[in-house]
């Protein structure tokens, strides 16, 4: 399984962590800390696996962003890497060619979409169309939402109830 | 007007974007250095915007608001444990943005510790029934991640219904799920792991998906318990042509196929069909691992694994490369072949410029190391690691040393070369592996007596280089070569040349630990000249009446016969200083090994015109170069140094008499005290010519236990005698008393102490007393003196000799028989002294007791158990499924026909009840209703349709049913 999710710029700072095993926070941060320093320094032309700590990481680089996932020894790396390269395929329907920045300022959407793909460090859905389907729906029911509560007469009647 | 703040709050609430500009702004304003301080002021700020922000009644703000700690929290590991309510409070919205953050929040920052989850439980359950599927599926997804035991109990009837909702997604997500529940609360088992079962069969693909990645982590932790399962697992594995089920497949059974052998016969040909078949890397590669870990039987897959490893290696792409590596690693205890094959690839792998591919291929270069090749690819790897950096040298260093080690040394076979490549080794400049080059010295040295006299040699080449005194990573090595060097000084060619190494100015570079090994080693040498100055005569005398050194002698005459040239003995001691070395010559004439012999005349001829002149004048120079350098040493302040300069300016003292002495005409005119002085020479060069040898891990458990100590009784008692003694201690004020107390209590009261200390009639009396009361914790005084003599020395030779000549004896049988089969060696192997299995370390044999899973547990009950309580006949179906599990353990060696007919029944009823459960619990299975129809024979037959093999012996099953049961006596119906 996967044990967590990490989402590192190439200046060392975290855009997405996501934690599948249970890891105090003061472990994250080490943990954080000593695979960047693991990962960043690493030239381009070597191969996508450190071993670090008994686990493995198997990480990408995608323009300016390392996605790194932490899985067992026994685990498949390969796999991995074409999760990995999901993830950033669904990413980049969903955003429109998608860049670092869309990922700061909607980290939120990258969390719900990084959801429908793993559970409980688990592959969910292998299918890019079917995860795209069930986040545009999410996204209408929230803009449905959002219209409603969002009207000034709505604001209005919340204010002087 | 109650909402005035929430209005404006609302209206003026800097959102999560401008949360994100502002922290960027303030970032990258400051520039990098004194970007901190303003940030973090900017951080604080937002904090306590988010603090007030949070409280407010409008959900909208409240949903920001969280949204923006939530930000924090995740990149700035911001603390959000107090808005744990908040979370929970917005995951209860109507509305789904809000709920969807709340659900966010509580999934990123709730934890086993997070005191309110339990607030959690009752809007979970309602999400879980809720009628929209996204809800459901954010409440799926938030227990996945912070599920908890508590939670896992309350909600595991929701997630049991939802196992078989009728939205594909919702039923993925339960499944995966329902793995977090399972390890929480495993009681879970009973009731969620028949519905997980039936989803095996689903035509979608996406469930199978997730419910054979569930059973893969399952089985991953106790395979045993899903073997039922192999015929389930096995159709997908013919069936499936979606690559993530399969691997998922593959690596489930990789943990079956070794618990059951039979089930390889069968997975071996799918799983190579997979490989040949398949494009994808990925599965190629899963069915290369699950070949080489569990299928390492069937040579023909094994062979078919090594091929396409082989183009994993010769890709351009290092990823495939190291994976290829890491398969040869793999494969590498089994089918050594596979690695030789591609030994160039390894090699060159060694240069690689990838870290991790250089390490693998380094591993597996020492996994090819044999007794033939050993020295080649040691060649091999030192000079790659004088050409690599530091890290990866040491890397190199460290797995020589620990494979060469292995086992006694079991893969050396000629010593002398493996004792001058350690020389070597010193000598590689990144060295760090000082302190296991020091002790394979050592160990070498004291464990192999023929390879003595290379020991010395390299340790000499070592001692006398003033240029390796510079670097204190090889001082341990230095450390070791002196302690050699002294204590097989009778291998030294030259002792002044060692004298004058040991004691070069340089030397105080050492660290006090390793000069005082210097030094002593320095006594020795200087003991060992003294004594053949003194005594040409007398070691002529001991060779032949053998007293005193005849197990000295003893062992030199055996190894002159076993080894030519390397010889002492003493016949003509007279003709030089040395007369070991001198005799060597004429041995050798009779050796085969010319080039060495003429090495050796040069040496010991340059020896022999030094030992010409050598009589007084040569022992004095010794002395005095010994005194000078040693006397100022003298007043170290460390106090192993200064305890052994002042052994050896003794010794110098009573040399100094004797030579004086010596002046006087030699034999007759002896005075007595010069003899005496001679006779401690003596004395000390036998003690010193005692052999050390390795000290067995048991030596202390072989001591016995001395009559009437008893360690173990009455200790509690102890703090009452403790307690005892202070009372006089406070009410007395004397000095002694507490001194002489204090040693009671660790109970040395034997009579030299008491002496020692004098104790005043008062504590005297006390202790009296006290003897009498607890005489339990006193040594029996009359004892004391025997009780040490029963101890067999440690390092007693002839009572080791007596503990391992079984296993030498043993080994030297084996090494005549082997070593002639594999190629002609000029010397064999000499005699490597080990202990008994005293030496390995016990833990490893007593394997750590199987602690039965309470995963596993339930797993078994459900899948063996309860199908029956599923069945119409119940009672019948959990005797016989409970009377097989037990005859799985006795019966499986014996194989007896008898009761492999009665197994075969019970299974046979078995496969009722499975047959029944199926039509039972298919409800929703409406496609599969129409192949019902078609017969109970058909569905009987089911998973052997897929598989021509399997219907072959489905037939022969009809047919002869005893036949079947005793070919396969246990899980006949697990298989195919």
């Amino acid at each position: 399984m996967i044990h967590f999710v990490l989402l590192i710029s190439r200046q060392g700072k975290v855009r997405l962590t996501k934690w599948y095993s249970p890891y105090p926070q003061k472990e994250r941060t080490k943990v954080i800390r000593e695979l960047s320093g693991l990962i960043l320094t690493r030239g381009p032309k070597l191969c996508n696996f450190v071993e670090w700590r008994g686990f493995k990481v198997v990480y990408r680089r995608y323009a300016s962003l390392y996605f790194c996932m932490c899985i067992n020894q026994d685990d498949n790396e390969l796999e991995i890497l074409e999760i990995i390269h999901h993830y950033v395929e669904i990413l980049d329907r969903y955003f429109g060619s998608v860049c670092e920045l869309d990922l700061i300022f909607n980290f939120h959407k990258a969390y719900y979409i990084l959801d429908e793909l793993l559970i409980a460090g688990e592959l969910q859905e292998s299918s890019k169309k079917t995860v795209a389907r069930h986040i545009a729906a999410q996204d209408s029911l929230v803009e449905t939402a959002k219209e409603q509560a969002s009207s000034l007469s709505n604001i209005i009647a919340e204010a002087t109830k | 007007m109650a909402g005035g703040p929430s209005l404006m709050d609302s209206l003026f609430q800097r959102s999560l974007e401008d949360l994100i500009k502002g922290l960027r702004l303030h970032n990258l304003a400051a520039g990098t250095a004194a970007g901190t301080p303003e940030s973090s002021t900017f951080l604080s700020k937002s904090i306590d915007e988010v603090r007030r922000e949070i409280k407010s009644t409008d959900q909208q703000t409240k949903t920001t608001a969280l949204q923006k700690l939530t930000y924090l929290h995740s990149l700035y590991a911001i603390d959000m444990s107090w808005a744990a309510f908040h979370a929970i409070e917005l995951s209860s919205s109507t509305i789904f943005n809000s709920k969807r953050t709340g659900y966010l929040a509580a999934s990123i920052s709730f934890n086993s510790s997070t005191d309110v989850i339990l607030l959690l439980t009752h809007q979970l359950r309602k999400d879980l029934n809720s009628g929209n599927p996204h809800e459901v599926s954010l409440a799926l997804q938030t227990l996945s991640s912070i599920c908890t035991p508590d939670l896992a109990r309350d909600l595991t009837p929701e997630l049991f219904t939802l196992l078989n909702s009728n939205k594909g997604f919702i039923k993925k997500k339960a499944i995966a799920t329902v793995l977090r529940v399972f390890e929480l609360y495993p009681d879970s088992v009973r009731v969620c792991f028949k519905r997980l079962v039936e989803n095996l069969e689903n035509a979608d693909v996406g469930i199978v998906s997730a419910i054979v990645g569930v059973f893969c982590e399952l089985a991953n932790k106790e395979p045993r318990s899903y073997l039922p399962l192999a015929p389930e697992f096995y159709r997908i594995l013919v069936d499936s042509r979606n690559n993530w089920v399969l691997i998922k497949v593959l690596k489930i059974f990789a943990k079956l196929v070794p618990l059951e052998p039979r089930l390889g016969k069968r997975v071996v040909e799918p799983i190579c069909e997979h490989l040949r078949r398949t494009g994808a890397k990925s599965l190629a590669f899963e069915c290369i691992r699950t070949i080489v870990c569990s299928l390492t039987q069937h040579e023909l897959a094994v062979k078919l694994a090594a091929e396409k490893i082989r183009e994993f290696l010769t890709e351009d792409d290092p990823n495939l490369k190291y994976l290829g590596l890491q398969a040869l690693a793999a494969i590498a205890p089994k089918s050594l072949n596979a690695v030789v094959e591609n030994k160039e690839v390894v090699i060159k792998s060694l240069s690689d410029e990838d870290v991790n591919i250089k390490f693998e291929a380094l591993r597996l270069v020492m996994a090819m190391v044999s007794e033939d090749n050993v020295a080649e690819i040691c060649r091999v790897l030192i000079n790659y690691a004088l050409k690599s950096d530091p890290e990866f040298c040491n890397e190199i260093l460290g797995s020589i040393l620990s494979t060469c080690s292995r086992n006694y040394y079991e893969t050396i076979v000629d010593f002398d070369w493996y004792v001058s490549l350690l020389g070597e080794m010193a000598r590689v400049p990144h060295c760090q592996k000082g302190e296991e080059i020091e002790n394979q010295l050592v160990d070498i040295g004291m464990r192999v007596r023929d390879v003595r006299p290379e020991v010395v040699h390299v340790g000499r080449d070592l001692l006398i280089d003033p240029a390796l005194l510079g670097n204190p990573f090889i001082h341990r090595i230095l450390s070791a070569a002196a302690w050699v060097s002294g204590e097989y000084v009778e291998f030294c060619k030259n002792p002044f040349e060692l004298m004058e190494a040991l004691l070069q100015p340089r030397t105080n570079l050492l660290p006090p630990s390793v000069r005082a090994v210097y030094i002593q080693s320095a006594f020795k040498v200087l003991t060992f000249a003294a004594y053949f100055y003194f005594y040409p005569e007398e070691a002529l005398a001991a060779s032949i009446s053998g007293v005193g050194e005849s197990v000295h002698n003893g062992w030199c005459e055996q190894s002159s016969d076993s080894v030519s040239g390397q010889t002492v003995t003493f016949s003509e001691p007279d003709e030089g200083f040395n007369p070991r070395m001198l005799h060597q010559p004429q041995k050798d004439a009779s050796g085969n090994d010319g080039k060495k012999m003429i090495s050796d005349l040069e040496q010991v001829s340059s020896c022999s015109v030094k030992m010409g002149h050598f009589t007084k004048d040569c022992l004095v120079g010794m002395v005095n170069l010994v005194e000078s350098t040693l006397r100022p040493m003298a007043g170290s302040h460390e106090v192993e140094i200064q305890d052994r300069v002042k052994n050896v300016l003794g010794l110098i003292e009573l040399i100094r008499q004797e030579i004086h002495g010596c002046l006087v005409p030699k034999e007759e005119e002896n005075d007595r005290g010069e003899l005496k002085a001679c006779e401690i020479v003596r004395v000390m060069h036998d003690a010193f010519s005692e052999e050390l040898g390795p000290v067995s891990l048991s030596a202390q458990g072989r001591v016995p236990l001395p009559d009437g100590l008893e360690l173990k009784e009455n200790l509690s008692d102890l703090e009452a005698i403790c307690g005892d003694f202070r009372i006089p201690v406070l009410s007395s004020f004397s000095l002694e008393k507490p001194r002489s107390l204090e040693k009671d209590v660790v109970t040395v009261s034997d009579q030299q102490n008491e002496e020692e200390c004098e104790p005043s009639s008062e504590s005297t009396s006390l202790l009296t007393e006290h003897r009498k009361r607890h005489g339990i914790y006193y040594l029996p005084s009359e004892k004391k003196e025997k009780v040490p003599n029963d101890y067999p020395p440690a390092n007693d030779l002839s009572m080791q000799d007596k503990v391992n000549d079984e296993v030498d004896y043993l080994v030297k049988l084996t090494e005549k028989s082997l070593v002639p089969k594999k190629k002609p060696i000029a010397k064999p192997r000499p005699v490597v002294v080990k202990l008994d299995d005293g030496d390995r370390i016990h833990i490893n044999e007593t394997l750590p007791e199987l602690k039965e899973d309470l995963i596993s547990d339930a797993v078994q009950e459900v899948l063996l158990g309860s199908q029956a309580v599923a069945s119409s006949s119940r009672t019948d179906k959990s005797d016989k499924s409970s009377n097989r599990r037990s005859r799985k353990e006795t019966f499986r060696p014996l194989e007896s026909n008898a009761d492999s007919t009665t197994v075969e029944i019970a299974e046979l009823g078995n496969k009722n009840s499975r047959r029944i459960k199926h039509r039972t619990h298919g409800k929703e299975r409406s496609h599969r209703s129409s192949k019902k129809a078609t017969g109970e024979s058909d569905r009987s037959d089911r998973p052997n349709s897929s598989h021509p093999h399997g219907k072959h012996k489905s037939r022969q099953r009809a047919d002869g049913m005893e036949n079947v049961a005793a070919e396969s006596p246990v899980i006949p119906d697990f298989l195919l």
